[in-house]
């Protein structure tokens, strides 16, 4: 209950930061419109040949995955800003849970990133998106669990090197292999056969996969199963370090 | 309040292969009573902000053992932050939030009621003259009004015990002696027990029941500003003769009352015991001898000159000499 209570009281803080300053939640939300509706009409008279029936159905659920992903990881540059202002070490000197500390702002990012998802979901939907409710929801969820790893691993990035001009290289170099071998852009399905075996080992493409299976409204594959798994997995492991570095924190 | 013994705090840092261990804080006791007001002096790298991090929990010392306000630092640490006020060096208020907001979610923090956080934030408003500023945002405040508000953070949930980090770094005279009022509140009207670090001589002068002096994570002293002052043997006397060829016979004055005596150009200088009472006779000796005086001053110690009795080095060397230690902290924190 007082964890509850600790955690809301950083989440409406940061969320009314967050309202009255909203050009990083536009610019957030700008790419993957941007992405939709200048590159999706691309694919469109490729998306045969990809195996799919709608490009927009097969487009949506890597923009989604990307939006969880990529928009999450700036939320750490923010936590630098404060931590410079001293003001995460104000909120480390009061009796509150320090997991509450993370958890309050990961509320926040999570909450961003649900409203953006459902922006695109609705547009993805108005081009021509043929996807099943149930689906979507599904997908959505999946979404948000990855975003929160994403958001927890970031501003854990962000409290252990205190420097945007250490993180954006790092981050960087992170989103890179993440955005070319998770199939968000092309289904790795089309390329060559070690480059597919390679892509085994990036656990978003696998996330990009149950999204995408879901959204065919098809959960009895084992890509759900992948998905969910890694999505849940990294969620922990993001979370724990987030967790650590806060309770650790010095300087 | 407070009960350290042997507190100790080691960074370690890196250049290139060799790795070295900095030593920030090496051995602190620290004792402060209820209701006293400790002023931590040391030049800036000396320890004195490790210290008050180990104190306030945010650090957990490599050795030694402190007690704060009755609780351990390290097994009892959430009722230590439950009990003491930390305003740090920076501040905890964000630039670009409402003051009024940030006071209050800070104070709900501590599990205050929100009408309880807004009635006490708002008499600390008008205590410490920032009437009218509840929902201004501190990127658009004066130095000054700025620290207020930091301090009004640190006192929401009416702590019994204040650290105060470096309070008036940075600020212009005037606003430096507005708030050194508001800390002497601390104690007079709140009953407060108040440590505030400083490397200002002058102000550790004009604040602190006791002074504890620390250089290179050592106490170094433990005192009453007026016994530390009184290590330093005698009062300054500088004397400026009008001719310079007589500064010769001024100086072998001088010299009779001060034993050392050091000369530049036309003005001689030497510590004199009880000034007051032997300056007179110094006067009419100069004037028996014809010798004419330019001006004459006499400087009670100041703590910078107990600072250079204690450790062979003035503050300001001293400062100079710590920015590598500084520097590598600076490293250690951002390796973390």
């Amino acid at each position: 209950m007082r964890f509850l209570r600790e955690s809301f009281i950083v989440f409406r803080r940061q969320l009314r930061m967050n309202l009255r300053n909203p050009a990083w939640v536009i610019i957030g939300m700008l790419q993957p419109v941007l992405y939709l509706v200048l590159f999706g009409p691309l694919l469109k008279g490729l998306v045969n040949e990809l195996g799919y029936v709608n490009a927009y159905t097969f487009f949506v659920p890597g923009l989604l995955v990307q939006l969880g992903i990529f928009g999450a990881f700036f939320a750490g540059f923010s936590l630098i800003g404060e931590w410079r202002e001293g003001v995460v070490e104000a909120e480390r000197v009061t009796p509150a849970s320090r997991t509450a500390l993370l958890v309050g702002r990961l509320a926040r990012d999570v909450l961003q990133l649900f409203v953006q998802a459902l922006i695109l979901v609705l547009l993805g939907w108005a081009m021509g998106m043929e996807a099943p409710l149930k689906g979507v929801v599904f997908g959505i969820a999946l979404t948000l669990v990855v975003g929160g790893a994403c958001a927890a691993a970031s501003n854990a990035l962000g409290l252990a090197t205190k420097s945007e001009d250490v993180m954006a290289p790092v981050i960087n170099m992170v989103m890179m292999p993440v955005l070319l071998l998770s199939g968000i852009l092309l289904p790795m399905t089309v390329g060559p056969k070690w480059l597919l075996n390679t892509s085994d080992f990036m656990p978003f493409r696998h996330i990009v996969d149950a999204v995408r299976t879901s959204f065919l409204g098809d959960f009895d594959g084992s890509a759900i199963v992948w998905g969910s798994g890694w999505a849940v997995l990294l969620c922990a492991l993001a979370v724990w370090w987030g967790t650590s570095t806060f309770r650790k924190e010095s300087a | 309040m407070i009960e350290a013994r042997g507190l100790v705090h080691v960074f370690h840092t890196k250049q290139g292969k060799e790795k070295t261990e900095v030593r920030a804080v090496d051995g602190v006791d620290l004792d402060v009573a209820e209701g006293e007001v400790v002023g931590f002096l040391g030049p800036n790298g000396a320890g004195k902000t490790t210290t008050l991090r180990m104190l306030t929990t945010l650090l957990t010392p490599n050795e030694g053992t402190a007690k704060v306000a009755g609780y351990d630092v390290v097994t009892q640490s959430e009722d230590v932050r439950r009990s003491i006020g930390y305003v740090s060096q920076t501040g905890g208020v964000f630039s670009g939030a409402r003051a009024g907001d940030e006071v209050m979610d800070h104070g709900m923090l501590y599990g205050r009621t929100k009408a309880e956080v807004e009635k006490r934030g708002k008499e600390l408003f008008e205590q410490l003259q920032l009437d009218g500023l509840w929902t201004r945002m501190p990127r658009n405040m004066s130095g000054g009004q700025k620290r207020r508000l930091d301090i009004v953070m640190g006192l929401i949930h009416e702590p019994t015990l204040v650290f105060l980090d470096e309070p008036t770094t940075g600020l212009d005279p005037q606003a430096r002696a507005n708030l050194w009022e508001h800390i002497s509140d601390l104690r007079s009207k709140r009953g407060a027990t108040v440590l505030l670090t400083t490397h200002y001589l002058d102000e550790a002068d004009a604040l602190a029941d006791r002074i504890v002096v620390i250089d290179q994570g050592r106490i170094v002293a433990n005192d009453t500003s007026a016994n530390l002052k009184a290590q330093v043997s005698g009062d300054l006397v500088t004397l400026e003769v009008a001719d310079a060829t007589r500064i010769g016979a001024a100086a072998d004055q001088l010299k009779s009352l001060a034993g050392e005596v050091e000369i530049a150009a036309n003005t001689v200088s030497g510590r004199v015991a009880r000034a007051g009472r032997a300056v007179p006779g110094l006067l009419r000796e100069l004037d028996r001898t014809g010798i004419e005086l330019e001006s004459i001053e006499v400087v009670r110690p100041t703590l910078d000159d107990v600072f250079l009795t204690l450790t062979g080095r003035s503050l300001r060397d001293a400062e100079a000499a710590s920015d590598a230690v500084d520097a590598a902290a600076v490293e250690e924190g951002a390796a973390r």
